[in-house]
C-alpha cells in the first residue's frame, strides 16, 4: 500500500515536472528553435570545450532576452550542448545526435579533428554549421555547403608567417611534427616564404613526441639561417627553441599557435625570451567588442579561456542569417548565411565562397619579459 | 668537421643515456631471461621525483645552491627507484618465477602502464618544466659546442660505468652476480642466496635508471608521464644491438644507437639531396639494428652461454 502510494506521487511529481519544462516557452505561444553546440567538455581539454558553450549560451540568452520574431511568431532559441571529448569518433556520433534531436544549426566543434569528421554529418542533414576554432583547411574544402567558421585558417596564418619571415630575415629553416596541424601549417609558411623572395635553406622534420632535436639543429646551424619556423605544440617548441641557444644559434624563433602558450614560456624558461609566435584572430583588448564582451562573461562565467568571443559571434551569426530568411528552417537560413555581413565582438565577419572568414586578422606576439606581448596585427588576404 | 664534431658530441650525450637505460634491461635480462618492460617507465619515475623533490627544496630552502638541489633532486630519485625497483621484482616478478616466460613479460608491460597511470595521476598530464637551477654555461670544442649539463652526462655516465664493471669483476656481489646468470640452480648449491642477488640486480638496474631520467629531464628541461615509453625502446634496442645480457654490449650499444641517429638525422637530408629527410632518423637507426642482427644474431658484443651478468 505504501509503496504504491510512493509511486503515485512519484508518477504524479515526474509529470508536474514533464508538463513544467516545455509549455514554459509555449505557454506564450513561442515556438521553440533548437541550435547545437559541441565541443569537449569532458577530459583534458575541457576548460576549452566549457569556454566555447558558454560563449554560445551568453549569445543565445542574449538573443532570447530581446524576444526574436521570425515570420511574425515568437521564437524561443535553445542550446543544446554535446560532449564531444575532442575525439573524431565520439564527434560523429554526437553530430548524429544533434541531427536526431532536430537542431536546424550547429555552433562546432573545437577541435579540427573533431570538425572535420562531422560536417559530413551536418551536411548530409543539410544543417549549417559554424564552427568558432577548427582552423585546418580541409574542414572547407570538402565541398560541403554547410561548413563555415569564424577564425582564419592555417593557409591563412601560414601565409601571414611566411610574408613575415621575409621581414626577419633572408633564410629560413623549416621543422614540423609531422602532424596534420603541424605538417600543414609549415606548408603554408614555406610556400609563402619562397613567394616572398626568401631562401628556404632546409626542411627537417620530428615527431609530436620528440624531445631531442640536436642532430637536426646542428645540420641546420651549418647553413647559418636567420629565421627558424617550427610548426607544432608547445611540448617540442620549448626543448627546440632552448637546444638552438645550447648550440649557440642566434636565428630567430618562429612558432604559430601552438607554441603561442603560457607553458612555452614556463617550459623554456629564459630562453623563450625574444620568441615570435602567431595566433588566429586579435588580441581581446583590440576586438571592437572586446572589453564589453568580456565583462559581461566574466560577470556570468569567470575567467575567459580562448575561444570564447568566437562561439559567441558563431551563434550570433546564425540567429542573424534566421533573421534575415525570416526562417528558423535550415534550409532557408542556409541560404542567406554565405551573405553574411555581421559586426561581431572579434571583428567584422564575412565568408568566402568556401566558407571561410574572409579578411580575418592574424596576430603576431613575442615573448618580453617572460610574457607573450603583442607585435602586430596583421589582415589576411583576401 | 665542425658540423661533424658537434653531432658526435651530441651523438655521444644521447647514447649515453640509452646506454644507462640499456644497462637496466642487460642485467636483468642476463640474470632472468625476462625482458623487464617497466624499466622505461622507472626511469621515468626517477625524472618525475626529482623534478618534484627539487620543487619542494626551492620552495623549504631557497639559499641552497642549485647544484646542491640538483644532487638532492638526483639521490631522492634514485633511492626512490631502487625501492620502487625492487618492490616490482618482489610483487610482480617473483611469484611468476618458475611460470612459463611468457606470464612475467605480460607481468611486464601491465607494470609499465601501471607506472605510467600512477605518474599521471600524481603530476598530470601536462609536461613540467626542470627547474633552471644548474650553471648553463657553453663551451667551445674545436667549433662545436657543449654544455655543463652535457659535461656532467658524460662525465657521469663514465664513471658510473667503470664503477659497474669493477663491482661485476672485481666484488662478490659481482661474480655471485655472474654466477647465479650462468646458472641459478648451480649457484644456489654454491651457497649463494640467489633471491639477493637478483633483488640487488634491479636495484642497481632502477637506480642506473633513476640517473638517466634525470640526466634527461635536465638535458631537455623537462619531464613528461609518457617519457619513458620512446626511452625505454630504444633503450632496449641498444641492448639487443649490443647483445642483451651483456654489460659492456649495452655500454657500446647505447652509445652506438646514439651516434648512429645523431648522424643518421644530420646527413641523411644532404646525402640523399633532399630524398629521404630527418624524418627517417629512427628507420635508420633502426636498419642499422636489424642488419647487426641479421649478420649477428645475438648482438655485438653477445656470445652465447658465455658471461652474461
Amino acid at each position: 500500500m505504501k509503496w504504491s502510494a510512493l509511486a503515485v506521487a512519484l508518477v504524479a511529481a515526474l509529470s508536474f515536472v514533464a508538463c513544467g519544462r516545455k509549455p514554459d516557452a509555449a505557454s506564450d505561444g513561442a515556438q521553440i528553435v533548437k541550435i547545437g553546440q559541441s565541443s569537449p567538455l569532458t577530459g583534458p581539454q575541457a576548460h576549452l570545450g566549457k569556454d566555447n558553450d558558454n560563449g554560445a549560451r551568453l549569445a543565445i540568452d542574449e538573443i532570447n532576452a530581446a524576444h526574436p520574431v521570425l515570420a511574425g511568431k515568437p521564437v524561443v532559441f535553445e542550446l543544446v550542448s554535446e560532449d564531444d571529448g575532442a575525439d573524431p569518433k565520439t564527434a560523429t556520433t554526437v553530430a548524429q545526435r544533434l541531427v536526431d534531436e532536430g537542431v536546424v544549426g550547429v555552433i562546432g566543434h573545437l577541435n579540427s579533428g573533431a570538425t572535420i569528421p562531422a560536417s559530413k554529418v551536418y551536411a548530409d542533414a543539410g544543417i549549417p554549421q559554424i564552427s568558432p576554432s577548427a582552423t585546418a583547411v580541409k574542414y572547407t574544402t570538402q565541398g560541403f555547403k554547410t561548413a563555415f567558421r569564424v577564425m582564419t585558417n592555417d593557409a591563412q596564418q601560414g601565409k601571414v608567417l611566411g610574408a613575415y619571415a621575409a621581414k626577419l630575415g633572408k633564410k629560413i629553416a623549416i621543422i614540423d611534427d609531422r602532424t596534420a596541424y603541424g605538417q600543414g601549417l609549415a606548408d603554408e609558411v614555406e610556400k609563402a616564404a619562397k613567394a616572398a623572395g626568401e631562401d628556404v635553406v632546409a626542411r627537417e622534420y620530428t615527431t609530436d613526441r620528440a624531445s631531442d632535436f640536436m642532430a637536426i639543429l646542428t645540420s641546420i646551424k651549418s647553413k647559418s639561417p636567420d629565421v627558424v619556423f617550427f610548426g607544432g605544440m608547445d611540448p617540442q617548441a620549448a626543448p627546440l627553441v632552448k637546444q638552438m641557444r645550447q648550440l649557440g644559434m642566434k636565428a630567430q624563433f618562429l612558432g604559430a599557435d601552438g607554441s603561442e602558450t603560457p607553458k612555452f614560456i614556463e617550459l623554456a624558461g629564459p630562453d623563450a625570451e625574444g620568441s615570435i609566435a602567431s595566433m588566429p584572430g586579435l588580441p581581446l583588448e583590440s576586438m571592437p567588442g572586446g572589453q564589453a564582451f568580456k565583462q559581461k562573461f566574466e560577470a556570468k562565467y569567470g575567467e575567459i579561456q580562448n575561444y570564447a568571443p568566437y562561439a559567441y559571434d558563431a551563434a550570433r551569426v546564425m540567429v542573424d542569417a534566421m533573421k534575415r530568411a525570416n526562417s528558423a528552417e535550415p534550409a532557408k537560413f542556409l541560404a542567406e548565411l554565405p551573405k553574411t555581413d555581421f559586426q561581431g565582438v572579434t571583428g567584422h565577419i564575412r565568408f568566402d565562397s568556401r566558407g571561410d572568414l574572409a579578411g580575418g586578422s592574424i596576430t603576431l606576439y613575442q615573448v618580453k619579459n617572460g610574457k607573450w606581448t603583442v607585435l602586430e596585427t596583421v589582415k589576411s588576404a583576401e | 668537421m665542425d658540423i661533424l664534431i658537434q653531432q658526435l658530441i651530441n651523438g655521444l650525450v644521447l647514447g649515453s643515456v640509452y646506454a644507462l637505460v640499456a644497462l637496466g634491461y642487460t642485467m636483468v635480462y642476463g640474470i632472468l631471461e625476462l625482458i623487464n618492460f617497466a624499466h622505461g617507465e622507472v626511469t621515468m619515475m626517477g625524472a618525475m621525483v626529482a623534478v618534484a623533490v627539487m620543487g619542494m627544496l626551492m620552495g623549504a630552502a631557497p639559499d641552497l645552491p642549485g647544484v646542491w638541489v640538483a644532487l638532492l633532486g638526483l639521490l631522492a630519485a634514485v633511492s626512490a627507484c631502487m625501492a620502487l625497483g625492487y618492490v616490482i621484482e618482489r610483487a610482480a616478478y617473483r611469484p611468476l618465477r618458475q611460470a612459463p616466460r611468457l606470464a612475467p613479460l605480460i607481468t611486464a608491460i601491465g607494470i609499465s602502464i601501471l607506472l605510467q597511470n600512477i605518474a599521471m595521476m600524481i603530476w598530470g598530464k601536462q609536461y613540467i618544466p626542470f627547474p633552471r637551477i644548474l650553471p648553463e654555461a657553453r663551451h667551445n670544442i674545436l667549433g662545436a659546442s657543449i654544455t655543463d649539463v652535457q659535461i656532467a652526462i658524460l662525465g657521469l655516465t663514465l664513471v658510473i660505468m667503470a664503477g659497474l664493471v669493477w663491482l661485476v669483476n672485481r666484488t662478490s656481489l659481482g661474480r655471485a652476480m655472474r654466477a647465479v646468470a650462468q646458472s641459478k640452480s648451480v649457484a644456489q648449491l654454491m651457497g649463494v642466496d640467489v633471491n639477493k642477488v637478483i633483488s640487488a640486480t634491479f636495484l642497481i638496474g632502477s637506480g642506473l635508471g633513476a640517473v638517466a631520467g634525470v640526466m634527461v629531464s635536465a638535458n631537455y628541461g623537462q619531464a613528461h608521464y609518457y617519457m619513458g615509453f620512446l626511452l625505454g625502446l630504444k633503450a632496449f634496442s641498444a641492448a639487443v644491438l649490443g647483445g642483451i645480457g651483456n654489460i659492456a654490449g649495452a655500454m657500446l650499444g647505447g652509445l652506438l644507437l646514439g651516434v648512429i641517429e645523431s648522424l643518421g638525422a644530420g646527413y641523411i637530408g644532404d646525402l640523399t639531396g633532399g630524398f629521404l629527410g630527418s624524418q627517417y632518423q629512427d628507420v635508420f637507426a633502426f636498419a642499422v639494428l636489424i642488419l647487426v642482427l641479421v649478420f649477428r644474431p645475438s648482438g655485438l658484443l653477445g656470445e652465447k652461454g658465455v658471461e652474461r651478468a
